[in-house]
């Protein structure tokens, strides 16, 4: 039997290390939101469809910004020392993540703006008139909408990525340590959005289509989650470790029930009924899949912090 | 260029704690929190049991993950010695360090900032030892210049069989341990 | 149970008293060694000597812009060698404790109620000194005893004596090292002193039987185990638990408690029957070797295999291992051996072995201590008291040489051979140092006076009648410490900051207390750097150059007999005594004889405590900074055991013991370290004074599950490892 006794008790960081709590999590799947936001609505703008796509390109980029500002509101209300924020501000570091983030996510607001110049909500045009004249050049430049769009697009992805990346480029939480994450961050920020439009767009074409992407974006998300998990598998006794928290250990349940089962499994199965036409579109679907995709923050984060190298 | 390092005699080390309270009062740590910590790791079934003691702390990494992941360039290798420092008033508290080191060696000082051992680099810039290593009842610790052969950390560990932490970590920690 | 069993719970702070506290709660501006107020600024390193626990390491304190910084050991201490343990580098945290004792108290209502009223010194003194005088008119001077624990405690000794009791006692002869050095005395004419003479560094062969080195931290000790460890010697540990030491053996003993003489003397049996022990030395210097080879002759190592659980093979092997390396082989007396109630005879069996290894006076055994020339202050005479004194009746232990403690507690409550009615205790928590505190409780309802003299609120303040706040050593000057040890040295404690409230050095309370007994004339001299100067000069030393380093060293003396210290033995035969004729004529075994243990009650395990080195006695647990090294105890519980009681490792369960008693709520860690027929936890947790805030209920006490103990017949020592608890889940 081999016993380990430390005699260190540091707050936040023993007996395991509780470091970040809802706010990472809540940030991470806003983050996830926006970028998938970004991506669908960036690719309307792209397609030149944004005169019909009504939720993708008039409201989400509203939306987006306000939950991307939640987001940035709940890291910083994480910050310990916060009001030295800034200092985020003074420099690039090239090797951290969070760094590169910080940077992502200014730059992020542009696009977003620009986003919604090209087809303002009417209740903002009251508020900003002057604003009329721009979205109204904007609306039919199609090269101009093409760069705004490709600009969303990029920024979504990067957005999305590094959500994932921020935490696999910790090597000290093994479960984390799989860049496979920043995909799957990032196709889980796409399914949300797609969940959300799908669910409220008033547009049936589009919410119909965007019920099919979404089936295909939960498809891609399961695969990736198997592929994470065969990483950590064949690899160290650490990793191994790390995945037993999700398979069979203290998140198993969460895991299995609320990730892999209401998050996507139960959703994809009654979409894909519904894209068909055998069942009527229901918003149980996407209510799921966009808890699915919190409580996997929640899950992935919460569990990463328990994994570790020491015994 | 000096390379800062620690070496400590596991057989002798008796796990007293005194480089823990020396590192508190020498660094005025607040109470409920300490940077270096004492680690009993024992194996066996009773009677036949082995046992290594041995004192933690920030390992000073030749590659650390704490200083890449700062956003805010608070994290920093020392000019002097490669020793891994936090300018405290850059410091934001996001936790990418804490969350970076896999030997839980950092913590949030109750000010706000990420906080760890620093090897006591003001009294080693005055020709002082680290408190940890000058109070050490039982002479098992020993700290310099890794790079210098000549130095006592040097010497030991081309004498002795040694071992660092979670090597396989990547991190090339700067802590030795001789057994 | 009756009333004395209910748990009254002490308050003792400055919140629970109706006068405001007056002084800041920090230290004021520091003296300069010359005594003027130091400048604001600056780092100030000003020298004394520790007294977190009685090994007085010389250390160099260090005043930051006037506030206490840190202590550091002073480089010219032999004790310390410059570095202090973990507790004297925690002595900040003594100054700085909240919890401390601030005014002197006297107590409104009933006994250990802990309803105070805070008071002058003059009066407070004034009412002790009425009290004391009331019991010399009524029983005579000697119905008063003094309690005490350390070097703080000679100026309270002068005054009792000056007011004529001779019944002065320490808990550390009867309740910890007594039968140890009863046994060596019997053997060797001499005790093993404090600090112990034992030659650690030099030893090429060291046996430790339930010493628990580096858990145990007796600063010089530690330093040499850690060079005898680096020097490659043999280490034989036998304990019943694998302590730090266990785990820097060659051999390691996993002795079954209480059967240790066993062990010993199927060593002995060994090293005469193998010829193995020094032949020349014993030849030079035995007395009765024959005999007492002739008596262990039956005690092979087979024999002692059933009793201790040691396999013969084993028990050979490190016979003829310290065999090896004699002289220099150390077997251990350890220091705190009130264990079984066979302490004395197995203290006696340990210095027999050392003396087969012909240890005792040479290189790697024992050394000769030396002491500096420091005269003691030219006082009048005492007066004599007109009775012996109370604590041993008729010498019914006829080897004790020291006051029994728990004699003067069992005299209070009988009142036989004579009352004793008043109590004077200085820096010992009696609830925590005396076995079964019933009987202490009891003891002091029959006291007109219960006076406490401490720095924390501790368990036995809770029950005075009169509580008096001493400054911490960091606040004042105290008597010179002359130590008997490697080398002579002379070492000076003085004050280094203000205290922060109104608490009074222990010179000062002694000498006003003498002077409301009208006894001024027992201190003639002014003030106590006179006293220190005064000694001082007696010596041929400055007092000046002693204040600057703190410690001033002799030339060294020859320490062993091969440099020159004369082979002489203090026992009636002038030699080491194999066969003690003396032990015989008082009915006594002249060489030690086992008796095997009384086993508990079913179902329940041997409780077994010892220390831990962040802390000290029962007196460092307010203190923030060592308590947060260990802010509880706990207790260890073999896994077989665990798995019986269906316990998990950290979790928290409560230990009754054999009399019903049952331990606060305490966390179980779960180990392979320790045998499954015992329980171990480290000694002093579990306070219940209210005044102590932060160390109220933390861990568990040991002393509380201490209900029964055996008396050592030849000197009255109480042992206190015969106590038996099983394991609550329920309400923990």
């Amino acid at each position: 039997m081999e016993e380990i006794v430390s005699t260190r008790h540091n707050p936040m960081i023993d007996p395991s290390l509780h470091i970040w709590g809802w706010e990472i999590p809540v940030y991470l799947f806003l983050g996830g939101l926006v970028a998938g936001m970004m991506i669908i609505s960036g690719y309307f703008l792209f397609r030149g469809r944004h005169k019909e796509m009504d939720c993708s390109c008039l409201r989400l980029p509203f939306a987006a910004i306000f939950l991307l500002s939640a987001g940035m509101l709940a890291l910083f209300v994480d910050l310990e020392h916060r009001w030295s924020f800034w200092r985020m501000y003074t420099t690039f570091q090239i090797a951290s993540p969070m760094s590169w983030g910080s940077w992502i996510l200014l730059l992020v607001y542009p696009a977003l703006v620009a986003n919604m110049l090209v087809r303002m909500p009417s209740w903002l045009l009251k508020v900003a008139p002057r604003l009329k004249n721009l979205s109204d050049r904007l609306y039919v430049q199609p090269g101009a909408v093409r760069f705004i769009g490709i600009a969303n697009i990029t920024l979504g992805v990067m957005l999305g990525v590094y959500t994932g990346i921020l935490l696999s480029a910790f090597g000290a939480r093994p479960l984390w340590n799989s860049t496979i994450l920043g995909l799957l961050f990032l196709l889980s920020g796409l399914s949300t959005a797609a969940a959300l439009v799908h669910m409220v767009s008033k547009n049936s074409e589009e919410s119909a289509l965007l019920a099919r992407a979404d089936n295909g974006f939960l498809t891609g998300e399961l695969f990736l989650i198997v592929l994470f998990l065969i990483g950590l598998l064949s690899s160290t006794e650490a990793h191994i470790r790390s995945a037993g928290l999700l398979l069979n250990g203290p998140y198993a349940p969460v895991f299995w029930v609320f990730v892999i089962g209401t998050g996507i499994l139960v959703p994809l199965f009654v979409q894909s009924l519904a894209v068909t036409h055998r069942i009527k579109h229901t918003p149980v679907a996407p209510i799921l899949v966009i808890a699915g995709g919190l409580v996997l923050r929640f899950v992935i984060v919460g569990a990463g912090q328990t994994s570790h190298w020491t015994r | 260029m000096a390379r800062y390092g620690m070496v400590i005699d596991t057989a002798k080390c008796v796990g007293c704690m005194d480089c823990v309270v020396a590192c508190k009062t020498e660094n005025e740590i607040p109470e409920g929190y300490t940077r270096d910590w004492i680690t009993y790791h024992s194996g066996g079934s009773f009677p036949d049991l082995h046992m290594e003691i041995r004192s933690e702390r920030c390992n000073h990494c030749d590659n650390p993950p704490c200083v890449y992941c700062c956003p805010c360039g608070a994290s920093h290798i020392h000019e002097r010695g490669a020793v891994v420092l936090v300018h405290h008033h850059k410091c934001s508290g996001c936790k990418a360090c804490i969350a970076a080191c896999p030997y839980d060696a950092r913590f949030i000082h109750p000010e706000g900032y990420a906080d760890k051992c620093t090897f006591c680099i003001h009294r080693v810039e005055k020709g002082l030892d680290p408190a940890c290593v000058a109070v050490c009842p039982t002479h098992c610790m020993h700290f310099g210049d890794l790079q210098d052969l000549n130095s006592n950390v040097a010497r030991l560990l081309n004498s002795r069989r040694n071992h660092a932490l979670l090597t396989e970590a990547g991190t090339q920690p700067c802590i030795f341990y001789l057994v | 149970m009756n009333d004395l069993s209910r748990r009254r719970f002490l308050k003792i702070s400055g919140t629970a008293v109706g006068v405001a506290a007056a002084a800041t709660p920090l230290a004021r501006t520091a003296r300069t060694l010359a005594g003027e107020p130091a400048p604001v600024s600056g780092i100030q390193k000003i020298p004394t000597f520790c007294d977190i626990c009685f090994w007085k390491c010389g250390a160099i304190a260090y005043v930051k812009d006037g506030k206490l910084w840190k202590v550091e050991g002073n480089p010219l201490d032999p004790l310390s060698r410059g570095r202090l343990c973990p507790r004297g580098t925690g002595g900040v945290g003594a100054h700085t404790d909240p919890d401390r004792l601030r005014a002197p108290l006297m107590r409104k209502n009933k006994r250990g109620e802990e309803v105070w009223t805070q008071v002058t010194w003059d009066e407070a003194l004034g009412f002790i000194a009425e009290k004391m005088q009331k019991i010399k008119a009524a029983y005579g001077p000697e119905a008063v005893a003094l309690f005490s624990h350390g070097l703080g405690g000679n100026f309270l000794k002068h005054t009792l004596k000056a007011y004529g009791s001779p019944n002065i006692a320490a808990p550390s002869y009867a309740q910890c090292r007594g039968p140890r050095d009863a046994g060596f005395r019997l053997t060797f004419g001499e005790d093993v002193s404090s600090p112990e003479r034992t030659d650690i560094r030099n030893a090429q062969c060291l046996v430790l039987i339930g010493s628990h080195l580096g858990e145990n931290m007796h600063n010089t000790q530690v330093q040499e185990f850690a060079e005898a460890v680096e020097n490659h010697a043999s280490i034989i540990v036998v304990d019943p638990r694998f302590s730090i030491a266990a785990g820097k053996a060659k051999y390691y003993l996993p002795i079954k408690p209480g059967t240790d003489l066993a062990l010993i003397l199927a060593w002995m049996n060994v090293l005469v029957r193998e010829g193995l022990y020094d032949k020349e030395y014993v030849a030079a210097h035995g007395f009765g070797f024959e005999q007492f080879a002739a008596t262990i002759t039956p005690y092979t190592p087979e024999w002692a295999y059933p009793e201790t659980g040691i396999d013969p093979g084993t028990i050979r092997v490190t016979a003829r291992e310290m065999g090896r390396y004699r002289p220099s082989t150390l077997v251990h007396p350890g220091r705190h051996v009130t264990w079984y109630g066979d302490d004395t005879q197995r203290s006696r069996a340990i210095a027999l072995l050392n003396a087969l290894l012909g240890s005792w006076g040479r290189k790697g055994g024992f050394y000769a201590p030396v002491t500096m020339d420091v005269p003691g202050y030219p006082y009048p005479p005492y007066p004599t008291p007109a009775k012996p004194k109370v604590d041993n009746p008729d010498h019914r232990y006829p080897f004790a040489h020291e006051t029994i403690t728990t004699g003067i507690r069992e005299a209070t409550t009988t009142g036989k051979p004579y009352p004793v009615k008043g109590w004077l205790v200085y820096a010992t928590n009696l609830l925590h140092a005396l076995p079964n505190e019933a009987e202490t409780i009891k003891a002091i309802q029959n006291l007109d006076l219960l006076v406490v003299v401490d720095v924390i609120p501790s368990e036995i303040a809770g029950w005075a009648d009169v509580v008096l706040p001493e400054s911490v050593y960091l606040e004042r000057h105290d008597d010179l410490n002359v130590e008997w040890f490697r080398e002579p040295f002379v070492a000076l404690r003085q004050p280094v900051v203000e205290s922060p409230h109104d608490q009074k050095p222990n010179w000062w309370i002694a000498r006003k207390l003498a002077e409301h007994l009208g006894l001024g004339q027992f201190y003639p001299w002014n003030t106590i750097e006179d006293y220190l100067q005064h000694r001082l000069n007696a010596a041929g030393l400055s007092y000046e150059e002693l204040k600057k380093a703190g410690i001033i060293r002799g030339t060294p003396q020859p320490i062993y007999f091969d440099e020159g210290v004369p082979a002489t033995f203090s026992t009636p035969s002038g030699k080491i005594e194999f066969y003690s004729l003396q032990l015989h004529k008082a009915g006594f075994d002249p060489v030690p004889k086992y008796r095997r243990p009384e086993a508990g009650p079913s179902g329940y395990l041997r409780l077994l405590y010892g220390r831990a080195p962040v802390h000290s006695f029962s007196r460092t647990h307010s203190n923030r900074i060592l308590s947060d090294m260990m802010p509880e105890n706990e207790v260890w519980l073999n896994p077989i055991i665990a798995g019986k009681f269906d316990v998990r490792n950290g979790a928290y369960v409560r230990l009754k013991n054999q009399d019903g008693v049952v331990s606060n709520r305490v966390r179980v860690l779960v180990t392979e370290r320790i045998r499954p027929d015992c329980v171990y936890m480290v000694h002093g947790f579990g306070h219940t004074s209210r005044g102590l805030r932060h160390a109220f209920g933390k861990g568990a006490s040991d002393a509380q599950l201490i209900t029964r103990y055996a008396t050592d017949p030849l000197m009255g020592g109480t042992a206190m490892n015969v106590n038996f608890v099983t394991i609550e889940t329920q309400g923990a």
